[in-house]
């Protein structure tokens, strides 16, 4: 039987009066490698931060590993990567074992200290993802790609089961998005980690996921990203709003 | 030099109390910086001076005498801090409001308790720039007291303060309670204020909390190195700046920041010349 990581059930949003999200229903199994690709404005990360309980729901439901999001305590199963390479404080003065440690925080609770254990998790976290080499240096002398991968060990160190990554690629020069994607296929199939990866940049997002969904207010595909690919362009804009081909959306 | 310190009673409670708050303002300061709240600091020290002056009428007024002016300042910066945060709260998309409005409530009722107990005398002066002489007996025990709860509450909280400082919505998605948290810090923030005027003054507490560390925060690779350091810098201004403003006869206050000053400008020099410790490993 399959087990469902996330399913949301008629979600709608708004701020001010202004619709963010209307009626949204998904699931996402474990497993999976699910790609949420949307333009901008379309509601992408207002939908990341109800599932991590960032805003508050008004209408519909979400659940998480089975629970009500309202009664989910467990957040250490779930691993966050936002967009933080773009826009955290480089002058933070912060070595890249401290930013990973981190992630141990609310896995920990309070009142706990790190212990051999926690500090050998820290590294092997930075294995993960290539960087055990760099765990002394100052977090912002590294370039954007590698703080990227600092980020990603910070939400696998507390070894969750499923990880949301939001506009990951973004500020990560070309060559390295690829080996990114690598890097994601490998958690993915070889320590079963359930991902839910957010793009504006369908190009490359289809080629890895084996679940796509479309968002634009409301969810307008959800299926194999190969029979995505076989569709028209008019299915798609008809999907979409209008011709994905034509969404080269940059973020500012 | 240091002996006179040792020798007479009062001028021992004075570096006490002293070496204190040179080791919490920083400590405290550290996390003050890099959330970019150092106006809190000003914001606060404000507060507390109308809660001195509130005191000092009260007790010259009604010649209440329990009712020291340090700890209605105490009293008063607590409660501004509180106010702070429900202020943020209100205006979510121009948080930094919130500190002018305290700032300037701070001063306006400053300013009345001063008038209605028709002005005050040297007291005053002490409270505004320091003094070596200002410590008694009672004092260095309630602010051995802040020390003890500071320095407690930032180890065993350290974990969660840090993750919020670094990047509070990844602290909010851990699960960790963000807003329990920052109160609390506030509120201590408020505590190390309170206590660090009796020595630097209302007027230049908050150089305590940040100058010390925009110094360490030059040199640090890491946050642990960055509070080592800050501490360090604080340690050093405190000693320095005591015991020339005895000798020099002005408030410690003015040579303390001066201190710092100092310190700040040589890891500036330092750091344009050599990149020892980011660099290094």
């Amino acid at each position: 039987m399959t087990e469902n990581i996330l399913s949301v059930e008629h979600l709608s949003f708004q701020y001010d009066e202004q619709p963010v999200l209307k009626d949204i229903n998904l699931s996402i199994q474990k497993g999976e490698f699910a790609g949420l690709i949307g333009p901008n404005g379309s509601g992408k990360t207002t939908l990341i931060k109800l599932i991590l309980g960032l805003e508050k729901i008004q209408t519909g439901q979400i659940h998480l590993f089975g629970t009500p999001l309202e009664k989910f305590k467990q957040w250490h199963k779930i691993g966050f990567v936002s967009q933080k390479a773009n826009t955290f404080n480089r002058g933070f003065p912060a070595t890249v074992y401290e930013t990973v440690a981190m992630g141990l925080t609310g896995k920990l609770g309070y009142f706990r200290f790190l212990k051999k254990k926690d500090q050998a998790n820290v590294y092997e976290a930075l294995s993960n993802v290539g960087m055990e080499k760099f765990a002394e240096r100052n977090i912002g002398d590294l370039s954007g790609g590698q703080q990227q991968r600092v980020f990603i060990a910070r939400a696998l160190v507390s070894s969750p089961e499923f990880l949301i990554l939001d506009e990951p690629t973004v500020g990560v020069d070309t060559d390295n998005v690829e080996r990114f994607y690598k890097m994601l296929a490998d958690l993915n199939q070889n320590q079963g980690i359930t991902l839910l990866l957010i793009s504006h940049d369908i190009g490359s997002i289809t080629t890895h996921v084996t679940d796509l969904l479309c968002l634009n207010k409301t969810i307008h595909y959800h299926g194999n990203p190969n029979n995505y690919q076989n569709m028209t362009d008019e299915q798609k804009s008809q999907f979409y709003g209008h011709s994905m081909n034509t969404v080269t959306h940059h973020h500012s | 030099m240091i002996e006179t310190f040792l020798e007479f009673p009062f001028l021992r409670n004075t570096l006490y109390t002293g070496l204190m708050i040179g080791f919490i303002a920083p400590l405290l300061g550290t996390f003050i910086v890099v959330r970019r709240l150092s106006f809190i600091a000003d914001g606060l020290s404000h507060v507390t001076l109308s809660g001195v002056a509130f005191g000092l009428m009260m007790q010259k007024k009604f010649a209440l005498l329990m009712i020291s002016p340090f700890y209605t300042g105490i009293a008063f910066a607590v409660i501004g801090a509180i106010f702070i945060e429900y202020l943020r709260g209100i205006y979510k998309a121009f948080q930094e409001i919130a500190i002018p409005i305290i700032l300037s409530v701070g001063v306006g009722l400053s300013v009345i308790f001063i008038s209605l107990a028709d002005g005050f005398n040297t007291n005053l002066f002490a409270y505004l720039f320091g003094s070596v002489a200002a410590v008694s007996r009672t004092d260095l025990y309630i602010i051995l007291m802040i020390s003890v709860i500071v320095v407690a509450i930032v180890v065993f909280f350290y974990k969660e303060l840090f993750a919020l400082a670094f990047d509070e919505e990844f602290a909010r998605a851990s699960g960790i309670r963000t807003k329990t948290i920052h109160i609390l810090f506030i509120v201590l923030t408020a505590l190390v204020i309170s206590a660090s005027i009796r020595i630097v003054g209302v007027l230049l507490v908050s150089a305590l909390m940040t100058l010390p560390v925009a110094a360490s925060i030059r040199i640090s690779r890491s946050f642990k190195q960055a509070i080592f350091f800050s501490i360090l810098f604080g340690e050093a201004a405190v000693l320095i700046g005591l015991i020339s403003g005895y000798y020099l006869e002005i408030p410690p206050g003015g040579t303390i920041v001066m201190t710092e000053a100092l310190i700040l400008l040589g890891t500036i020099i330092f750091n344009k010349h050599i990149h020892f410790l980011k660099t290094r490993g």
